[in-house]
């Protein structure tokens, strides 16, 4: 099953390295990871997607957990959470499919960023499959370029993740 | 001691090194040096390296605090901790550290190994025999990677260490410099934790970071990497101790939860078929006498992983022997048959547990242990106990007075029955007619001539699961070797770190000639600080555990386990300027055991010459379950053979 956990860390040399080590040294597999710097300037955020049956995804947290480095962490998949990931898809636009691309970039509400005579830029944000199902949506052989963020998330309703 | 510093052949020549550093410094703009961390780095490595500690390192400072180099604020540190033995190397990044240690006098007592490794073990069997930290220098570059094996044994039997090395000056790292490799990368895998120092300000609170995170919580190696320019003799700033410290990241747990030891306690009263199976971290956590008051107050068989020996007296009727794959028949019988196993500070090892399908089929299992990763990772357990295993251990007795419970005694009968019956197959008969020295009749004679009050340090082989086997131990901390990751050639330096922890000890280092071969240097060390260490060399030839598996699962094809052209280890001791002995005939061991322990300064070593075609028995197989041990070979079947 699909698990996303989301992390506080130390913001320090090192930690991110830890965290990839401890998944290939014990054989883990890691989908995304996603890590940017919080309000909190000694803080990171990391968000990372792994798969796993129970028993390895309990392993996996509480070997997270015993690094130094980790200060929280919260499976987001075992409660009502929100999932974004952001997409920027360069694709080839000349002719006839100019239009169909531009029609398509509005039924998902994604943003056209920039343009020239052969090319658009999509921007698209939402959840992973939403960005699955765009890609798929592009007819064969106009995508020069896909670059996704991986997935982000926060627990819905008052309660944070923080210290 | 102190006196000379040997530039060692690893380490190269200061010069060079020096010239290097420049070099590399006039091709390297600092900047370059920077970028190029960072994107190693990962996250904003521009952040205080110590962002996690509760009290800044710019704390207002007592007026008096004194100004000290990195160098001298490295001494102090150690000497602020308590530190009283450092096992190192000198070599060019840690000239500094050298230089202040040397002007500090006795203050710390240095021991110059001959090899890195050794001084990454001597620290450990120092470690292992006092429960204190041990502590290792060495140098960048070589020094740090020959210190890595040391490191991952350690780390893989969870004993509190802390390792310094040196590494090249903060403005070259990055560039390839002389001595320089990424030591913080390269041990991170095999550490509980790592830091590299990059300002001066952060040296003395991370020195005191690395040494509570080594001894708190389920213990490990630390590496503090510190460059050379960090231990600068002319910068100096005021040094205070950061005492009192918190990690917000790192709360290892305290106690037990009581709920759960209740729990723990209802499953012992209601059982019928019980046992203990203890482990490292019973002796870790210094929980022998509570443990032995509790299995005594309960009447309940008892067995030990490897690695806790001796937290149970092994002499104790309610000992049933070591569990595993070189267990006793008893104990892994009853292992097997057991209603409700009590896992304490053992972390169900693959050695131990055999094939997981067929382990303990019908106990409900209560684990405690203070690591919860180690909980429900290769077996599902039924009450698990996060908490140190001497708390946890001391609030059952108590609940287990406040009960006023009582085991079923009628049970119980039956169950020590049971286990009585499976004593009765002799699981560890070996031939004692038999016209060479069996290995494990010179362990029994080990035993015999040190009236069991011995500190023995193992290699990794069937000498070491002989001694295992054959030598009974009553207190814990006695047995020292190399559990997890079974490193050859810890032996000898661990046994330097335990004779110099009790000088007046006995010491003995039981070893094979392939395992000894890998750390034989370290006789030098020994001379050089006259320890009066006893090495049990059971000789046999092979690399006998080797010899063995390919004996039985490779059609006896003896692909090089036959070492061809052995040292004569009595002129090899010798020539290190100690006593060397050989013995070759069963009626002659004991007397030579007892002439070599009767000489008190002196180190010896003694070549027993062993029957090389011996086996470890009794053995669970690979992909085999606890029920289903080869036992060694009947009289008869002996004859036939």
């Amino acid at each position: 099953m699909r698990h996303i956990i989301s992390m506080l860390v130390e913001n320090e040399s090192g930690a991110l390295s830890r965290i990839a080590g401890l998944f290939s040294a014990r054989g883990y597999n890691i989908e995304s990871l996603t890590v940017a710097p919080t309000d909190e300037p000694s803080l990171s955020r990391m968000t990372l997607v792994t798969r796993g049956n129970d028993d390895i995804v309990e392993q996996i947290k509480k070997q997270l957990n015993k690094l130094i480095d980790v200060v929280k962490l919260q499976d987001l998949s075992e409660g009502e959470h929100i999932e974004r990931e952001m997409m920027l898809i360069k694709l080839k636009a000349a002719g006839p499919d100019r239009e169909e691309l531009k029609r398509l970039t509005e039924i998902f509400r994604a943003k056209i960023i920039d343009v020239t005579e052969a090319s658009y830029i999509v921007e698209l944000t939402g959840a992973s499959r939403k960005l699955d199902a765009f890609i798929e949506a592009v007819p064969e052989g106009l995508i020069t370029e896909v670059v996704r963020s991986g997935p982000t998330g926060i627990l819905r309703g008052a309660k944070g993740l923080t210290l | 001691m102190l006196g000379i510093i040997d530039i060692s052949p690893v380490a190269g020549s200061v010069a060079a090194s020096l010239i290097s550093c420049l070099e590399a410094t006039r091709s390297v703009p600092m900047e370059d040096a920077c970028v190029q961390s960072n994107l190693a780095d990962g996250p904003d490595s521009t952040q205080t390296a110590h962002a996690g500690l509760r009290e800044p390192a710019s704390s207002p400072l007592a007026p008096e605090a004194p100004l000290l180099s990195g160098a001298e604020i490295t001494i102090q540190a150690m000497i602020d901790e308590g530190v009283d033995y450092v096992f190192g190397y000198p070599g060019g990044a840690v000239l500094h550290i050298y230089d202040a240690l040397f002007q500090r006098g006795d203050a710390i007592k240095h021991v110059l190994v001959r090899h890195e490794q050794g001084a990454t073990h001597a620290a450990d069997g120092y470690a292992r025999a006092t429960g204190k930290c041990g502590v290792c220098l060495v140098t960048s570059g070589p020094g740090a990677t020959n210190a890595v094996t040391g490191i991952a044994t350690a780390h893989l039997d969870s004993i509190p260490m802390v390792v310094i090395t040196g590494q090249v000056p903060t403005p070259v790292i990055g560039s390839d410099a002389f001595q320089e490799v990424d030591t913080v990368g390269i041990t991170r895998p095999c550490v509980k934790h790592n830091f590299l120092v990059k300002r001066l300000e952060d040296l003395a609170t991370t020195i005191r970071k690395a040494f509570y995170i080594a001894q708190s919580g389920r213990p490990g190696p630390v590496v503090v990497d510190i460059p050379k320019d960090v231990t600068d003799p002319n910068i100096k700033i005021p040094y205070v101790y950061p005492r009192d410290l918190s990690i917000r990241s790192y709360n290892p747990a305290k106690r037990g939860h009581l709920g759960q030891i209740r729990k723990a306690v209802e499953a012992m009263l209601d059982a019928k078929r019980p046992i203990f199976y203890t482990g490292g971290g019973a002796i870790l956590d210094d929980a022998a006498a509570p443990l032995t008051e509790l299995v005594r107050a309960l009447g309940f068989p008892i067995t030990s992983t490897l690695m806790g020996l001796g937290a149970y007296p092994m002499t104790d009727k309610q000992f049933v022997g070591m569990l595993g794959m070189h267990g006793t028949y008893e104990a892994n019988m009853a292992m097997h048959e057991t209603d409700c196993l009590i896992a304490i500070g053992a972390r169900f090892d693959d050695r131990v547990t055999g094939k997981i399908e067929h382990f303990c089929p019908h106990a409900e299992i209560i684990h405690v242990d203070v690591d919860p990763s180690s909980i429900s990772k290769n077996v599902k357990v039924q009450v698990p106990i996060v908490g140190p295993v001497g708390s946890v251990v001391t609030d059952m007795l108590g609940v287990l007075r406040e009960s006023g419970g009582r085991p079923d005694q009628t049970a119980l009968a039956a169950w020590w029955k049971q286990i009585d019956d499976w004593r009765g197959i002799d699981c560890m008969r070996y031939d004692r007619s038999s016209p060479m020295i069996k290995p494990q009749f010179a362990v029994e004679t080990l035993y015999k001539v040190t009236d069991g009050d011995l500190y023995l340090t193992s290699d990794v082989g069937q000498h070491q699961m002989f001694a295992a086997q054959f030598y009974p131990f009553d207190k814990p901390r006695r047995w020292i070797n190399s559990g997890g990751l079974g490193t050859m050639g810890f032996g000898l330096p661990a046994a330097m770190g335990v004779q110099l922890a009790y000088p007046d000890a006995q010491v003995a280092c039981i070893s094979g000639e392939a395992s000894i071969l890998m750390c034989i240097q370290e006789m030098a060390t020994c001379k050089q600080y006259s320890l009066p260490i006893k090495v049990v060399l059971l000789n046999n030839g092979y690399m006998g555990m080797v010899r063995q598996w390919q004996e039985f699962f490779y059609e006896s094809r003896y692909a090089h386990s036959y070492v061809d052209a052995l040292p004569d280890f009595v002129a090899l001791a010798q020539s290190f300027g100690h006593v060397g002995m050989r013995v070759e005939k069963p009626d002659q061991l004991e007397a030579a055991m007892r002439e070599a322990f009767a000489m008190k300064d002196r180190f010896v070593f003694l070549d027993v010459i062993v029957d090389p075609s011996e086996n470890v028995y009794p053995m669970i197989c690979a992909g085999k379950g606890h029920h289903e041990m080869e036992l060694p070979p009947t009289m008869s079947e002996r004859e036939l053979a």
